[in-house]
């Protein structure tokens, strides 16, 4: 029998969940469809906290303020408006649901400061509020009912004659059988990119499969040259430590034991903005005053009591793959990439130019991040805009007819993967990878150039020549992980693609995007969003107008 | 470095029954297991199939048994693997265990979420809502935190050895998790969930504190002591019309009487009544036979101290209760 729902949920994260319950509420019948069971999200990474302005001293237009500078002026000042007056609302609701975040002493929600912001407006739960706002989530979706296809990859988009979104095929990974799903409206909630870049803070799932879908069904991805670099990564694994550490006061220090922040924000020091931090310690070990290919990252003087506390989790990840104690040692941190501002363009309801199709979270761009996204709001996003994309998604199906597909496109799709499974082939799926990772790292990075990026460009364009020679590992039905990469690869082939179109195009610095042949803001040409559309030929840019409402753009100052 | 792996390996659609296989790979000084494993997947082996995602013990993805422990391969450095090992011994791989393989180290997970969420896994506030947030003392919120520590693993699950020998028991993730409801000051339903925990089949007695989930958690939930936490818990809320609460609290009167276990007394209190009795009557005949039933209990000398020690216990409990101390 043909499954069909109202509302299809693609992804289980704190979007997907916050959009698939927001969706059931507004009377859909709704299911999720996830590649990893609710509780592996990568949601679970976050540590520092979300924010919101809940104070009495606070306001939420100081929270959008600062969003907009923060963004370099690249974000869509309407949704930024959204998201900074529906996050306390948000905040509170999610405290009801039952997220244990820290008080203060009379009891109620208490904040912490983060980088970027003019206020102490993150809340936050120790130092895994992801997963701690996750797994509450994961509560209410039990409590819900709503069904969750886990372990299920999602492998292709299906519309309807007119052109509308109207289901998808995706299988499951354990037993192999493939399903097709109908749905009135989709909602793309897969996250993050981050494994496009090798290393990255991200989780090995991060492999951005629905922007790539959307994108290949046509609907535009904007600035995705937009990548943040974090200021403190772990040099053996890429692993992050949270900006919570220098939240509480942790310093940055260069090999001669300088406070480098002080010459390029001296008031914010090591709160500044995350490119601005990144893009100085780059400086530093660029010119040599590196240790060993990194920075240090100094807390010693909060005492071992206070880290214990607020930060037991980083002086573990410290202790592990660092081999210093953060009580007794400093640790040596680099800039390393850690998420996605640009991805799949939509208003600010979720939808995107395809009928029937709506994203939200990180795969999204509204766009409230721009250049640069502030600590903590990220968080923020996920809920306010999956709620609101899960609410559009089902009155949008509430007035549609569901479309009937031929049932063989589920056919043709077990065919297509069998086919992939069993072609011939000399290329491996890991080196590829690989090659593309370490070619983002090196040529897509902090700091870019054309000629850099040419290189970049038309390496990338030889790697998915090659990918039609990748032959896959395992050739079995039963949890075929070896196929899952490839799709992940093929996926993220055509993504790295548009960073560097993006990059390629943007002649200027502006956020996290550094251009050292264009090293300033240019307002009058770029003050403009990129839009990336999928061709046969590649990916071809073209942009569109930022929106202002009330903060018109001035220069960055940390 | 080089480390050498033995892998546990089951591919039910390919092959009848499974098999160990040995690999060797070179990986960094500081590398996990996990990271080893990896690398023989990319570079090796592709059908070899695991679940991982994170890398950094937040996803609970990649849990396994490592040299026979229950663990995350990837909160276990190669190093501390091989600590052990006799020089040239490959580190052993196998699935987590009480689980069934679906495919090699990837084991079947619907009967640990199922029984997550017969817990019913989620906030019952009764009270009136309040206009913002809940006001509550941080330190409840810290208290709770301690077992939304827990990233669902399995670990313990893995380890347990009363899930061994009863499927239904409902594990230390599952109570590990009802806990954090009953001590969240926020819930209403404590009455509820105790009442159900205590009484039904596989619940909050079936534990036999063997510790090994206090031991191989990686978040330091200690289910264990939540068990016996909510243990206490039910059976001060009057829920004592069970078997557990009837063995624990014929285990205490024995003792307390003759300062030793009194095993025939202990088995014939903890069932319900004469036809319950009934039932357990062949095993009791068995026990017998085996000499395990001894008739007549003889009290240990200085009994009437091991009396004053549960007096004096018992008289601290009240005054601690009365001060609110938990
Ligand atoms: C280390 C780290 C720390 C962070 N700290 C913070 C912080 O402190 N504050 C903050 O605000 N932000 C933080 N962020 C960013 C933030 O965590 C993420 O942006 C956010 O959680 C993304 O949530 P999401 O719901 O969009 O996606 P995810 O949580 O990544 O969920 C994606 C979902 O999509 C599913 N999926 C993907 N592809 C498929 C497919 N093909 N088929 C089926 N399902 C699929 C997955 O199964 C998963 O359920 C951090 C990020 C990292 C990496
Ligand atoms: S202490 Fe109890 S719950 Fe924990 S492993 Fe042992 S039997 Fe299982
Ligand atoms: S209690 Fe510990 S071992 Fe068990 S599932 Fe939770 S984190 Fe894993
Ligand atoms: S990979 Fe996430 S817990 Fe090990």
């Amino acid at each position: 029998m043909a499954l069909s729902h109202d509302v299809l949920v693609v992804g289980a994260g704190l979007a997907g969940m916050r959009a698939a319950l927001a969706a059931q509420a507004a009377g859909a019948d709704v299911a999720i469809v996830t590649k990893v069971y609710p509780v592996r999200s990568h949601s679970n990474a976050a540590q520092g906290g979300i924010n919101a302005a809940l104070n009495p001293e606070d306001s939420w237009e100081s929270h959008a303020y600062d969003t907009v500078k923060g963004s370099d002026y690249l974000g869509d000042q309407d949704a930024i408006e959204i998201l900074a007056r529906e996050a306390p609302g948000a905040i509170v609701e999610l405290e009801r649901m039952g997220v244990v975040f820290n008080r203060d002493e009379h009891g109620r929600l208490g904040s912490r400061n983060f980088g970027g912001a003019s206020h102490a407006r993150t809340y936050f739960v120790g130092d895994f509020t992801g997963q701690a706002i996750l797994h509450v989530l994961y509560e209410q979706l039990v409590k819900s009912g709503i069904r969750t296809y886990n372990e299920h990859f999602c492998s292709q988009l299906l519309a309807d004659g007119g052109g509308a979104v109207a289901g998808v095929t995706a299988f499951d990974m354990r037993s192999g059988e493939v399903l097709q799903i109908g749905a009135r409206a989709v909602v793309l909630c897969t996250g993050g990119i981050g494994r496009v870049f090798e290393p990255s803070t991200n989780a090995l799932i991060c492999t951005g499969d629905g922007s790539a879908l959307a994108y290949r069904a046509g609907a535009p991805l904007m600035d995705m040259e937009m990548v943040q670099f974090h200021p403190t990564t772990l040099k053996s694994n890429g692993a992050l430590i949270s900006e919570s550490a220098r939240g509480e006061g942790g310093y940055l220090l260069n090999s001669e034991g300088e406070r480098f922040m002080k010459k390029t924000a001296p008031n914010a020091m090591e709160l500044a903005s995350r490119d601005v931090v990144s893009r100085a310690a780059q400086i530093e070990i660029n010119e040599g005053r590196g240790v060993d290919g990194c920075v240090l990252l100094d807390v010693r003087h909060l005492g071992a009591a206070k880290i214990m506390e607020r930060l037991p989790q980083i002086r573990e990840l410290g202790l592990e793959f660092a081999g210093a104690d953060m009580i007794t040692d400093p640790v040596p941190v680099l800039p390393g990439m850690h998420y996605q501002m640009g991805g799949i363009r939509t208003d600010v309801h979720g939808a995107t130019p395809i009928a029937g199709l709506y994203a939200a979270g990180e795969c999204a761009c509204v766009s409230v991040h721009g250049g640069n996204r502030l600590g903590a709001n990220s968080l923020l996003e996920t809920v306010v805009f999956g709620r609101r994309a899960g609410a559009a998604a089902a009155e949008f199906a509430s007035g549609r007819k569901a479309a009937s597909l031929p049932e063989s496109l589920r056919d043709d799709e077990e065919r297509r993967l069998r086919t992939l499974v069993e072609r011939p082939g000399t290329e491996r799926t890991a080196a590829l990878r690989l090659e593309m990772g370490t070619t983002m790292t090196r040529q897509v990075g902090v700091f870019r150039d054309e000629p850099t990026l040419r290189d970049a460009e038309r390496k990338l364009a030889l790697l998915r020549e090659r990918f039609a020679g990748v032959s896959i590992g395992d050739k079995g039905r039963l949890f075929n992980q070896a196929l899952v990469a490839a799709l992940e690869l093929d996926f993220m082939l055509d993504l790295a693609r548009t960073v560097v179109a993006g990059a390629i195009a943007r002649t200027e610095s502006r956020g996290a995007h550094t251009r050292v042949d264009h090293p300033r803001r240019n307002d009058a040409e770029w003050l403009r969003h990129t839009l990336c559309h999928h061709t046969p030929d590649g990916p071809v840019v073209s942009t569109a107008p930022v929106t202002i409402t009330q903060w018109e753009p001035t220069e960055r100052k940390y | 470095m080089e480390v050498k792996l033995s892998v546990q390996r089951c591919h039910p659609d390919a092959r009848p029954a499974s098999w160990w296989q040995d690999y060797t790979v070179d990986v960094p000084e500081h590398a996990t297991v996990l990271d080893a494993l990896l690398a023989v997947r990319d570079d090796q082996d592709e059908t070899l199939t695991l679940r991982c995602s994170c890398r950094s013990h937040i996803c609970g993805s990649c849990t396994m048994r490592i040299n026979g422990r229950s663990t995350l391969g990837c909160k276990t450095k190669l190093d501390a693997a091989r600590a052990r090992l006799r020089e040239g011994e490959p580190i052993r791989i196998q699935p987590a265990g009480n689980m069934a393989v679906i495919k090699d180290l990837a084991v079947n997970l619907e009967g640990f979420f199922d029984k997550v969420k017969a817990v019913t896994p989620y906030l019952q506030p009764t009270g009136p809502e309040p206009e913002r947030e809940y006001i509550v003392p941080n330190e409840a919120m810290l208290t709770v935190r301690e077992a939304m520590a827990c990233i669902l693993c399995g670990a313990c699950v893995s380890a347990c050895n009363s899930l061994e020998a009863e499927p239904r028991f409902l594990g230390p993730a599952a109570l590990a998790k009802a806990w954090r409801f009953t001590e969240d000051p926020r819930d209403g339903r404590d009455a509820e969930r105790l009442e159900f925990l205590s009484s039904v089949p596989g619940g909050i007695w079936d534990c036999t504190h063997c510790f090994a989930c206090v031991e191989v958690c990686p978040k330091d939930v200690r289910p264990m002591e939540r068990i016996l936490e909510l243990r206490r818990r039910s059976m001060e809320a009057g829920f004592t019309d069970n078997n557990g609460s009837r063995h624990s609290q014929a285990f205490l009167d024995t003792i307390s009487r003759s300062g030793r276990l009194d095993e025939t007394r202990v088995a014939m209190r903890s069932v319900r009544g004469p036809s319950e009795l009934l039932e357990w009557t062949p095993v009791g005949v068995k026990s017998f036979l085996r000499g395990k039933v001894p008739l007549r209990h003889k009290p240990i000398p200085g009994a009437l101290r091991v009396k004053a020690i549960f007096a004096a216990a018992e008289a601290q409990g009240r005054r601690d209760s009365k001060r609110g101390a938990r």
